[in-house]
């Protein structure tokens, strides 16, 4: 089992650099002196949180997209419903401390002179509630468009299309103020979580570290599900949909089951987001922002989950250089490596070092057993 | 109209398939045995692969009955239904998970629960793996076992999907032109491993190679722009002037 | 406050209060010595009024200027309007266009006033005394344009001095469309005179109910108070007409708007049927297309502006090839560099596609800068053709026409060019078209090529509807995609309808649901629909679609 043991190996090398980052980002901002090389200063750390929020995102649209071949151009949309919800729970921590000091009412709702909380916010008081909502509100719009798409087998290009569409109509929905959800503003301005200041380092250090434990948790779970049956059915799907469906698989149940899943991995990113960077706005749901995940995986790698995480870094960390260095420049890079990767990299980085190590491996054995090489050459 | 009782795993009567007004069937009628097996033959355009697509579900004939066991009506159900039904099938073109490993392929194959639910908790138990590995024998890619599907030759590919079907332990199974593109040792060798299979199911064999239909010795069902033009013993069906006419040309 | 308004009607060496209060006080004297004169007519009696710098004075000098029936009244009432009547030592006078003044009442040219001079002062009272009079005045001049006008002006008015203007307007006038205007402005005068005939009333109730535009239902609705029971029934009744009659036209605006919506839909989606339905090329870059078509309008308007303005009426004319070279070459080049490798893969193809478009907007927005560019509209293009109720711009009748002529001409090249023929072959069945002789590789590079040089033309369209900045294309890409799924892959028609169905869909919801909301109920028609024809309204059938 050559492939089982690669995926082992690769397991242990994430938890471990996971592992490292949420000790080492700590210790580096706390214990390091400022000043000293070693030392990470205050703004870095909710930046390297919301990279790693972004990680939990990519992984999600690799396990869809990776492994059955699903490729969501709306899963910004999964993103930010996560975030909302965890922003609507930020809101109401708030409480009399807004520019309008109503104790119930967030800032933006005195200002369109609304007399009482729409329904829909009631028990974002509560953390748990809020929690529960991050999962629940991406996953059932998740199921409920999977249902639709996936019964009719709208497949392809015709489902990356209508979820693009789908984000682009949720995006005008959030613009309005009517939806209670803030409108152009989004929510922001918040001030605790759980009873600690948002903005405070020790806070966003906390945050940090349960967003890379969210990020792990989350790799373990995709790395179970794609290593158990049910993976190799999506597996099977991505590579021949009917083929599965004369072997007697429910394809579509397939489809919807790992559609719903990733969904909710990515409203889980959302939700660490949105404490993290101060802000939720419908701005999130840009089709743009979508269309960006999908390269962040196409970059490390689809199908290899550490390659989606990878990616993610990666493109982040060279947006972050970019917009500060040569901002002018950062829409030719993006766009350029939207090109090269489909181009000249279709399996992302991973998947060109894997070729490599497999290629040598090869090679390696070759020189040992001569015989089984030229059978396998046939 | 009432079902017919009848005695037949697969029944087909009067099918009619359209497309644009060209009919890919027209009124056929095809009655298969328990543990029969027969060779459909015919030249392009017939109607073989639009019969599969009936039997198995991707085609939704516009006319016709098509029951299976007497009782299942195969036009109402999709493909994974009659899958579960008791039907496999093989296409023209190998179709393997060629990403998959070789023992994956039919693991996948293998009959069990196929929901969703049942593959995430599956555990393998012990047997599963004696089937595989007799699986692996009767199809003789024991050695492949660890390849990916892939990687194999397309004779390999063949068979493997063969070994696929049987996993899933079928009550019936089509067999779209398994000859295709082999050599003449791997094409008396599926002869008979396909006469085996047909000891203790039904098997349907689309084939073109005379020879390969020969080998197999079973009735034969001469098909021509969707009606059944001949049935009977390959010898007697290829005496049959029409079939000769159809064949040749005039 | 007086002072002040003075000023801004003054030449400003005479702004100061002092030498106003002066002149004020030198106007009474003169004023004192010449009534006691008084041997003047009607008309110069009204016109010394002028010169009592009071609104009321001035007011009434209006009415019995323009009722003395002398010639120069037109011209005194007209620089009254426009600041140009003057009043100094006593006397009135106007100042032509040219500069020269002519005495007011005696219509001498007047050479060097004694004394400053002092426009008379308006305000929105004696603006409308203005208005009416001038209506009343101009009424029976020579040019007809110029009697419609007066007309309109005196049905705004309902100044009931007017009406014996009217009258004799009413029977001298032979052209029809001012003789309706006219009618209408009596009829308007009449109801709201207290004590007109009941018959001329309900004559002029029913002149209303025929003339039928809003202008008319708001007097219809609200009659003053005073008229009769019956003349309100009658009214009502004719308004009731009215808003039925008004509501049709309403529909056939919103059906019109959606057509004309559908058409910007056709212009933008027709380009990405071609590629997307011949070579299932999902060309994320199809908007920038589109953007760069309407940058291109920009360059020659630009180049026309600064070295042939004569020819800015041909700006777009000349711009459409220009643009169908511009974008059809670089959609050629995206093909050959990046496209070709990809084919068979389209999820890859989008991507880099979309890669593609955030290239040429951040080059365009390099170049060109994130702001807005202007591009005017030909003279031939501004205005509007009024049918019943409702006005057409003749911008939003171009871009209709031209987008069903657009569709045409690739509807003929599709039928009966080779290339058509070659395209078509391709989209039925590649493998088989290949293994005829068909150069599938090239026939793919023109197909996009030409599909692009669409999208450049549709861009010369949409730049003069929509803002030319580098996000244009961006605002399309969607509602494109939606337009080509909606209508089925392959099938110009299915574009057709498609985009005609969306728009006129968009337009009829708005009303009720607002914008973006029924923005917002159409995409998810849309995705409901793909659901149920995951193939579109116009799918190709048969076996070569699912290989």
């Amino acid at each position: 089992m050559r492939t089982q043991s690669l995926f082992d190996r690769q397991t242990t090398v994430v938890l471990s650099l996971l592992a490292a980052a949420a000790i080492l980002v700590p210790a580096m901002n706390g214990l390091a002196l400022p000043g000293s090389a070693l030392h990470l200063s205050d703004h870095l750390v909710p930046l390297l949180g919301k990279y790693v929020c972004f990680a939990l995102l990519a992984l999600s649209v690799d396990l869809i997209w990776g492994f059955c071949g699903i490729l969501s151009l709306g899963h910004g949309a999964f993103f930010t419903l996560g975030g909302y919800a965890m922003g609507m729970y930020l809101m109401r921590q708030i409480g009399p401390r807004g520019v309008y000091a109503d104790p119930v009412l967030p800032d933006f709702m005195v200002f369109l002179d609304w007399k009482e909380l729409p329904w829909f916010w009631y028990g974002f008081d509560w953390l748990p509630f809020a929690a529960l909502m991050v999962l629940l509100v991406p996953g059932a719009l998740a199921f409920v468009f999977g249902w639709f798409a996936f019964r009719s087998r709208v497949t392809g290009v015709y489902f990356s299309i209508i979820t693009q569409a789908m984000t682009f109509a949720l995006m005008l929905a959030f613009f309005r103020n009517d939806m209670g959800l803030g409108g152009n503003n989004g929510l922001t301005d918040f001030k605790e979580i759980l009873g600690f200041p948002v903005q405070a380092g020790s806070t966003r250090i906390v945050l940090f570290v349960l967003s890379v434990l969210a990020l792990a948790g989350g790799y373990l779970l995709c790395r179970w599900v794609v290593g158990s049956t049910f993976g190799k059915v999506l597996v099977a799907i991505r590579d021949a949909e009917s083929r599965t469906r004369f072997l007697g698989y429910r394809v579509e149940h397939y489809k919807l089951a790992v559609f719903t899943l990733s969904a909710m991995l990515a409203g889980v990113a959302g939700a660490l987001y949105v404490p993290q960077v101060g802000i939720i706005n419908p701005s999130e749901f840009a089709p743009a922002n979508s269309i960006e995940v999908v390269i962040w995986v196409a970059v490390g790698g689809r199908g290899t989950l550490a390659g989606a995480i990878l990616g993610a870094l990666l493109v982040n960390a060279g947006k972050t250089w970019f917009t500060a260095a040569l901002p002018e420049f950062w829409l030719f890079a993006l766009g350029g490596l939207f090109v090269f990767v489909t181009l000249f990299m279709p399996r992302g980085i991973l998947g060109a070092a894997s070729d490599l190590w497999e290629r040598s491996s090869q090679k390696l054995r070759a020189r040992r057993s001569p015989q089984s090489v030229t059978h396998a050459a046939e | 109209m009432t079902a017919p009782i009848t005695p037949t795993l697969l029944y087909l009567d009067n099918v009619t398939v359209s497309f644009d007004g060209f009919r890919a069937l027209n009124a056929l009628s095809l009655a298969i045995d328990h543990a029969e097996m027969r060779a459909i033959i015919g030249p392009n355009g017939a109607g073989k692969t639009t019969m599969m697509d009936v039997i198995t579900g991707k085609t939704q004939p516009s006319e016709g009955t098509a029951l299976f066991e007497g009782s299942h009506d195969l036009t109402a159900l999709d493909e994974t239904a009659i899958a579960e039904l008791g039907i496999g099938r093989k296409f023209q073109t190998p179709t393997v998970f060629e990403m998959h490993t070789v023992e994956d392929n039919l693991l996948l194959a293998l009959k069990n629960k196929r929901g969703p639910l049942a593959t995430l908790l599956s555990r393998r138990p012990a047997q599963e793996q004696e089937r595989i590995d007799a699986l692996l024998e009767r199809v003789r890619l024991t050695a492949q076992r660890h390849r990916r599907a892939g990687e194999l030759s397309h004779g390999q590919k063949q068979w493997l999907e063969i070994g696929m079907l049987l996993a899933q332990e079928p009550k019936l199974l089509l067999i779209d032109e398994p000859a295709a593109g082999m050599t003449d040792q791997e094409t008396a060798d599926t002869a008979d491993l396909l006469r085996d299979i047909a000891r203790s199911k039904a098997v349907i064999v689309v084939e073109h190679d005379m020879t390969f239909v020969r080998d197999l010795g079973v009735k034969v069902t001469c098909l021509h722009e969707g009606s059944v033009l001949a049935e009977g013993s390959l010898d007697a069906v290829s005496a049959n002037e029409r079939v000769v006419e159809v064949y040749l040309g005039r | 406050m007086r002072a002040a308004a003075a000023a801004l009607t003054l030449p400003p060496y005479e702004a100061h209060f002092m030498i106003v209060l002066r002149n004020f006080l030198q106007a009474f004297v003169l004023l004192l010595g010449m009534a006691s004169a008084a041997l003047a007519g009607p008309y110069e009696e009204a016109l010394l009024k002028f010169t009592n710098d009071s609104y009321a004075d001035t007011d009434a000098a209006i009415g019995a200027v323009a009722a003395s029936g002398n010639p120069l009244a037109v011209d005194v009432v007209e620089a009254l309007r426009d600041g140009r009547l003057l009043v100094g030592s006593g006397q009135v006078f106007v100042r032509r266009a040219s500069g020269d003044l002519i005495n007011a009442a005696t219509g001498q040219t007047w050479g060097n006033p004694t004394g400053e001079l002092k426009s008379v002062r308006v305000n929105n009272r004696v603006r409308r005394a203005i208005e009416a009079a001038l209506g009343s005045l101009t009424l029976l001049s020579p040019d007809a344009a110029k009697r419609l006008e007066a007309a309109r002006a005196v049905f705004r008015s309902r100044d009931e001095a007017a009406l014996p203007a009217l009258e004799e307007a009413i029977a001298q006038e032979g052209h029809v469309p001012v003789r309706n205007a006219l009618e209408t402005a009596r009829a308007a005068i009449l109801l709201s005179k207290q004590d007109a005939l009941h018959t001329q009333k309900l004559a002029a109730v029913e002149t209303l109910r025929d003339r039928g535009d809003q202008e008319a239902l708001a007097l219809l609705s609200n009659l003053p108070s005073h008229a009769p029971l019956e003349i309100m029934a009658a009214a009502g009744k004719a308004a009731e007409g009215i808003r039925a009659r008004l509501a049709f036209w309403q529909a056939f605006q919103n059906v019109w708007y959606g057509i004309s919506l559908g058409s910007v839909l056709l212009l933008a989606a027709i380009g990405l049927a071609i590629t997307f339905g011949t070579m299932g090329v999902i060309n994320m870059a199809h908007g920038e297309m589109v953007m760069l078509g309407a940058y291109t309008t920009f360059m020659v308007q630009e180049v026309i502006r600064s070295y042939f303005p004569g020819l800015f009426g041909a700006s777009l004319l000349i711009a459409l090839p220009l643009a169908f070279l511009v974008a059809g070459s670089v959609g050629l080049l995206i093909e050959r560099a990046v496209i070709r490798f990809l084919y068979g893969r389209p999820l890859e193809t989008l991507l880099a596609t979309w890669g593609i478009s955030l290239i040429l907007q951040q080059g365009v927005r390099t170049i060109f800068g994130p702001t807005n560019r202007e591009v005017g509209t030909p003279a031939w293009m501004s205005g509007a053709l009024d049918i019943g109720a409702i006005s057409l711009t003749y911008n939003r009748i171009a871009i209709v026409v031209f987008a069903f002529s657009v569709f045409a001409i690739l509807l003929l090249v599709l039928r009966y060019t080779s290339l058509g023929l070659y395209v078509r072959a391709v989209t039925q069945n590649r493998r088989m078209a290949g293994s005829m002789g068909i150069r599938t590789s090239r026939i793919d590079a023109l197909a996009f090529g030409l599909g692009s040089g669409v999208a450049g033309i549709a861009g010369v369209a949409l730049s003069q509807i929509d803002n030319v900045s580098p996000n244009l294309g961006q605002s399309y890409i969607i509602d494109s995609f939606m337009v080509v799924v909606f209508g089925g892959v392959g099938s110009l028609w299915g574009t057709l309808v498609g985009a005609m169905t969306l728009g006129i869909a968009n337009k009829m919801l708005e009303p009720y649901a607002g914008a973006v909301l029924g923005k917002i109920a159409l995409l998810i028609a849309i995705i409901v629909f793909i659901q149920r024809r995951p193939r579109g309204l116009f799918a190709l059938k048969g076996r070569a679609v699912e290989a």
